[in-house]
């Protein structure tokens, strides 16, 4: 146990690593907009006491123009803005702000912030459920002053910024994306699981994160102090010194590891015994071209082109989409960039998809199925990424989420058209352009076999592998610790897709969430596959770990492995092999093994 | 200063509605105007605190002024109370 103690601790899922120690921002969903910074000196706490004036002026006018128009269609309820007038002034709210704003030297919003949330302590003791209820009323009246304090800071907000600690029920992807990282040190939420795709934007954006805590959004308050300990899944609030201290040493060390592992990452993943396995990064943002270079990837095994569509009535058009992999393309250029074509539905939905309305929407019409069916889309996303092909010749493309042969060549079959159609217009592709699929239903590991004569490539996406396979939802906390990426028909799975290939004479590849896991390096390695993609901030570690691990252990390790029963038996076993083989890369990470290897002799 | 002993009477208690009212009335005071329940203490000029103070009907409250206009600023009030703040 680390020393010191803690008002609380909280244990979660920890998705993105690292430590971040801060001050707790709690946000409300769909109200993503960080705003908080310290005021350097005193003359400009009256410059905030001034803006928060002119904010809540602007409130009352616009609430007595609001007012008057009540008066004179619903004259019964006018009351009620003038009960919102009244809150308006109010001490608890206005006086309060000042108060805060004198006190701790912050600006306006932030204060009024601090302000809401203690008068929402004094309501929610109340029993009088009506009155509990008023609150609201006093949300809304702070959400109004807030807009109008927002908008004036958009130009200004120049000020000195202190980075926060997102707190939030549930993020989604778009959510997320929104956040301003630089402004953001770690993100904690009640819901959500390991391969949630918040989890995995966090992660690609270096953002230590825990999820699946349950009650973190209810238990902190804007302000505190805490901890959040990306390795081990844990939250701490209001730390004491020594707890501090303790955390503050650890952030160092593993800060310290990282520059020594990243110093090297340019060398190739080769092992003792000169086997050598690409290592690609997976990738979702074009901002990320940048780590995928400084962490030394090989290129890109998947590039996800969901974001462009997210929180959209009408699908980007044609040239949005062409500029932007063209962009990406020629970043990583002489390396390849595989392209995963539209991967929609499930849990990335925009706004036309979520009007579907079903009941269970990872069985539903998501991914390619969605993308056959509206074919417009598919289309002017496959003639961009033609387009770009022609000009770059470093494009790969992916279809996701492929069942069976039949799926598999309506894909090709739209594919072709769109070719043709590009060769009557004169415009330039890739005519070697290799197409393949990720291998994500367990439906397409049994003919794996029939697939391979038909792709150039297979990629194992084990999130969606595990997932379907295991049958369990990866973003229900009721059941996410099911969710074993090491339970052995996974693995069976995964050498079953790994020796079609082979003997196909196709490369295969492996880029899921499991690929940038150091500790199942051993057994990836058994595979013989022909690369691993992965978060690029994993890169350098693993490719680390790989050039002092050697083929022939590995696939020794893998046979040994493959008749055991449990996932927790393999991970007992990879935990022993990790502390034996590769000591100095996993001591600073005990917590992440899950339990710790019997012969490693310190305690937790 | 000066005080006064009342039994919320109307139907809803001290409500929005009526909270708006008593700070609507108290404002046009300059004393410090305050509610009494069990010995907590709301100020009558803001609204939060009347509604946290949470009175249903029934419940027995004390209003104290203190001020100049002290006086005029309670029967102000009690004329409120005494209407049920124009509810029925």
């Amino acid at each position: 146990m680390p020393p010191g103690n803690a008002r609380m601790v909280l244990k979660g899922i920890g998705v993105a690593p690292g430590i971040a120690i801060g001050k707790a921002y709690r946000v409300d969903r769909n109200k993503v907009s960080l705003v908080y910074y310290y005021l350097p000196s005193p003359d400009q706490t009256k410059r905030e006491k001034d803006r928060f004036h002119t904010a809540v002026d602007k409130a009352e006018a616009d609430l007595k123009k609001l007012r008057a128009k009540m008066a004179g269609e619903f004259p019964e309820h006018a009351y009620i803005i003038d009960t919102h007038i009244h809150i308006l002034r109010d001490r608890m709210l206005y006086d309060e702000t000042i108060r805060i704003i004198d006190e701790q030297e912050i600006n306006a919003e932030w204060a009024l912030r601090q302000a809401l949330e203690n008068a929402q302590q004094i309501f929610t003791k109340i029993d009088d459920e009506y009155i509990r209820s008023r609150f609201s009323d006093v949300d809304f009246v702070a959400e109004r002053v807030l807009q109008n304090l927002t908008g004036q800071n958009k130009q200004s907000v120049a000020g000195i910024r202190e980075r926060v600690i997102v707190v939030a029920q549930d993020l989604s992807p778009a959510d997320t994306i929104q956040l301003q990282v630089e402004k953001t040190l770690g993100i904690v939420t009640d819901m959500g699981g390991k391969t949630s795709h918040t989890a995995i934007i966090t992660r690609s954006l270096d953002i230590p994160t825990v999820v699946g805590l349950e009650k973190v959004y209810q238990e902190v308050r804007s302000g505190e102090l805490m901890v959040v300990d990306g390795h081990a899944g844990k939250v701490i609030i209001d730390p004491d010194e020594e707890l501090l201290n303790y955390y503050y040493e650890r952030q160092y060390q593993l800060e310290r590891y990282r520059k020594e592992v990243v110093r090297c990452a340019e060398l190739p993943a080769e092992t003792e015994d000169g086997y050598h396995i690409k290592i690609q990064a997976n990738i979702e943002l074009l901002e990320e071209v940048v780590a995928v270079i400084d962490n030394g990837a090989e290129g890109v095994g998947l590039y996800r082109t969901e974001y462009l569509y997210l929180n959209l009535d009408q699908p980007p058009a044609e040239e949005t989409l062409f500029w932007d992999y063209r962009e990406v393309a020629e970043i990583i250029y002489p390396e390849m960039l595989t392209i995963r074509t539209l991967d929609l539905g499930a849990d990335k939905l925009t706004t036309r998809t979520r009007g579907l309305g079903e009941t269970n929407p990872a069985l539903g019409l998501r991914s390619i199925r969605l993308c056959l069916q509206e074919d417009e889309t598919f289309r002017t996303q496959l003639r961009a990424i033609l387009r770009v092909s022609g000009i770059t010749k470093n494009i790969k493309i992916m279809f996701p989420m492929i069942s069976g042969v039949g799926e598999l060549r309506a894909a090709k079959t739209v594919l072709e058209e769109v070719k043709q159609s590009l060769v009557q217009e004169s415009i330039e592709f890739d005519e070697n352009l290799q197409v393949g699929i990720m291998i994500e239903v367990p439906s397409a590991v049994a003919v794996a076999d029939l697939l391979a004569r038909e792709v150039d490539f297979f990629s194992i996406g084990t999130n969606d592998l595990v997932q379907y396979a295991l049958a369990i939802d990866r973003v229900n906390e009721n059941v996410a610790h099911l969710y074993e990426p090491l339970h052995p028909a996974i693995l069976r799975m995964i050498k079953q897709a790994a020796d079609a290939g082979r003997q196909a004479g196709i490369s295969v590849s492996l880029c899921g969430e499991l690929a940038g896991e150091p500790l199942y390096i051993p057994i990836l390695l058994g595979f013989e596959l022909d690369s691993l993609s992965m978060n690029p901030l994993a890169v350098p570690r693993v490719k680390k770990i790989i050039r002092n691990a050697s083929l022939e252990e590995s696939k020794d390790f893998l046979n040994e492995v493959l008749n055991f029963t449990t996932a927790g038996q393999i991970n007992d076993y990879l935990c022993d092999l990790a502390w034996k083989r590769f000591r100095e890369d996993f001591e600073l990470f005990v917590d992440e093994m899950g339990k710790l290897p019997a012969s490693s002799g310190t305690g937790q | 200063m000066v005080r006064k002993e009342l039994t919320i009477r109307n139907k809803l208690g001290l409500h929005a509605r009526a909270a708006a009212k008593i700070v609507q009335t108290s404002n046009q005071f300059q004393s410090n105007i305050c509610i009494i329940k069990n010995g907590r203490e709301a100020n009558a000029k803001s609204m939060l605190d009347i509604l946290t103070l949470s009175c249903p009907r029934g419940t027995r409250i004390e209003l104290r002024a203190e001020g100049k206009d002290a006086a005029e600023a309670l029967s102000a009030l009690a004329v409120l109370f005494d209407n049920k703040f124009g509810e029925e």
